[in-house]
């Protein structure tokens, strides 16, 4: 499973981004790139503009100004879906009583590339007991995900990101809602996939103490963008120091 | 036509769409009272204004940001009070807009026959070449969308779909009972279902069989086939219901 992606080659390309809701400014002139192999947490309060970089990363909103590029090309005109995951914020607050279950949820994320290049039909078995095995849900296959705990779901929707081997997985607070023991095992489970897979993780996060254990890349907004550097720079650096002052120290939260 | 209305009928439940079927079949009575004032086969008239309007209800949701009940409701009153004016303009056809409100399956001619069964067709292959794509996007519609899935799109192809299938069932079954057959046999199979595939063939079964059974009925008891195949969902609807709750 693991990719050819050479590392350090530049996936993402942010190019003074910036965003409005009506008047109020949500992101202003953010300019930062993302790297193959990168594990980038993306940081800061609420309504720092984090859910609304990665939704125009994703194509889901238009910037008021500004570019982006991923892989290359402008997010516009970027037709290749099947490389890149996406693990929502609410993924978990799905209709319980939705009758879909695990195996059909994970095929979801093989409609980007059901047309060309064709899939055949055990492929797409073997893809999907795969993913699930990744993640540790195997034998869960045939239930019905409504029937699963909000870690089971979240796993679920992990392995719907990455049955189909993206190049770049966007997850955007993947533990709100999970227990602290289930969140050890799912950051260790996203260490992997990066590590192991190759698969470039972009996380938004409150939880800082991540970010000593598995993340390579800090991206910390305010609207602006205040920080981007290694991990490493960051926990010495002021910003870090003004985080934890404020009582950063949070693990999940609710919007 | 009975399988069509079923599939569609559990993406728009799970959508919380189900009553766009009933919206549309009140303004198909104004495309059936344009038909007939104007001399041309209502089916296409029919076909015409509730293609238009579910056009507009997806456009009026996406520009004006109103809900989809409110949009329905709107359109709803609307091809309802169009269609009693145009009836108030021509006096005369008020036997055959009886056929048309309450179903009349005996009156159906040769050509229309051909021209639903194509149609029918045509929807089938529609939702099963989609399949993937509507479920995605009625499970989880953000993520569907950051997957390259062209939901716009597909929101307005479900809603001209659900158009075309009611003014398909409006014959069987009237103007006034055409959503039934979209909404009850998939609630029906939604109750049993523990995943979205058998959800689907339950509610295809069920739709069939109300409609075969309604008929059946019908004939033996004289009674009209488009109450009697209503009335069997209904029925099916309940059986499955309390045996699901003797089963808790």
């Amino acid at each position: 499973m693991a990719l050819s992606v050479s590392k350090h080659e530049q996936l993402i390309d942010i190019e003074n981004i910036s965003f409005s809701y009506g008047n109020t400014k949500v992101l202003v002139d953010v300019k930062f790139s993302i790297s193959s192999g990168d594990f980038l947490a993306i940081i800061g309060p609420n309504g720092s503009g984090k859910t609304t970089l990665i939704r125009i990363m994703l194509g889901l909103l238009k910037p008021s100004h500004g570019k982006i590029c991923i892989m290359g090309k402008p997010v516009g005109e970027f037709r290749d879906w099947h490389k890149i995951g996406y693990v929502p914020q609410k993924a978990t607050h799905i209709d319980t009583l939705f009758p879909v279950s695990v195996k059909e949820v994970v095929e979801m994320g093989l409609v980007s590339s059901k047309v060309f290049p064709k899939i055949k039909k055990r492929d797409e078995e073997q893809l999907i007991k795969r993913a699930l095995k990744y993640v540790g849900m195997q034998g869960y296959i045939n239930q019905r995900i409504g029937n699963l705990s909000g870690g089971q779901q979240q796993r679920i929707f992990i392995a719907r990101a990455i049955v189909n081997h993206p190049h770049i997985l966007f997850l955007d607070e993947p533990t709100t809602g999970v227990d602290a023991e289930m969140q050890e095992c799912f950051y260790d489970m996203l260490n992997d996939l990066n590590k192991k897979e190759g698969i470039t993780i972009v996380l938004i996060t409150h939880d800082i103490g991540i970010l000593n254990k598995h993340v390579s890349q800090v991206a910390c907004l305010n609207q602006r963008l205040v920080y981007h550097g290694t991990h490493k720079e960051f926990c010495s650096s002021g910003v870090f120091k003004e985080m934890l002052a404020d009582g950063h120290h949070v693990i999940t939260h609710k919007h | 036509m009975a399988i069509a209305c079923a599939l569609l009928g559990v993406f728009l439940i799970l959508r919380r769409d189900a009553m766009i079927g009933h919206g549309l079949a009140h303004v198909t009575f104004a495309g059936v009272a344009l038909g007939l004032l104007l001399h041309v086969l209502p089916l296409i008239t029919a076909l015409a204004v509730a293609v238009l309007t579910a056009l507009m209800i997806v456009k009026l949701k996406e520009k004006a940001g109103i809900y989809g009940d409110t949009a329905i409701a709107i359109f709803s009153s609307v091809g309802f009070a169009l269609g009693i004016l145009i009836i108030s303009l021509a006096k005369g056809f008020n036997v055959d807009l009886f056929g048309y409100l309450f179903g009349d399956i005996l009156a159906i001619s040769v050509s229309e026959v051909w021209l639903s069964i194509t149609l029918a067709v045509v929807i089938f292959i529609i939702i099963i070449v989609n399949y993937h794509k509507f479920l995605f996007m009625t499970f989880d519609r953000e993520t569907a969308k950051a997957s390259g899935v062209k939901v716009e799109r597909l929101d307005i192809l479900l809603t001209i779909l659900t158009a075309i299938t009611v003014v398909l069932g409006m014959k069987v079954v009237g103007i006034l009972l055409v959503s039934a057959l979209i909404v009850i046999p998939s609630a029906s199979g939604l109750q049993i279902a523990s995943n979205f595939k058998y959800a689907t063939i339950v509610s295809a079964i069920i739709a069939v069989s109300s409609v075969v059974l309604g008929l059946f009925a019908s004939v033996y008891f004289d009674f009209p086939a488009s109450g009697s195949i209503v009335m069997i969902s209904f029925i099916l609807f309940l059986l499955i219901f309390t045996v699901k709750q003797l089963r808790k």
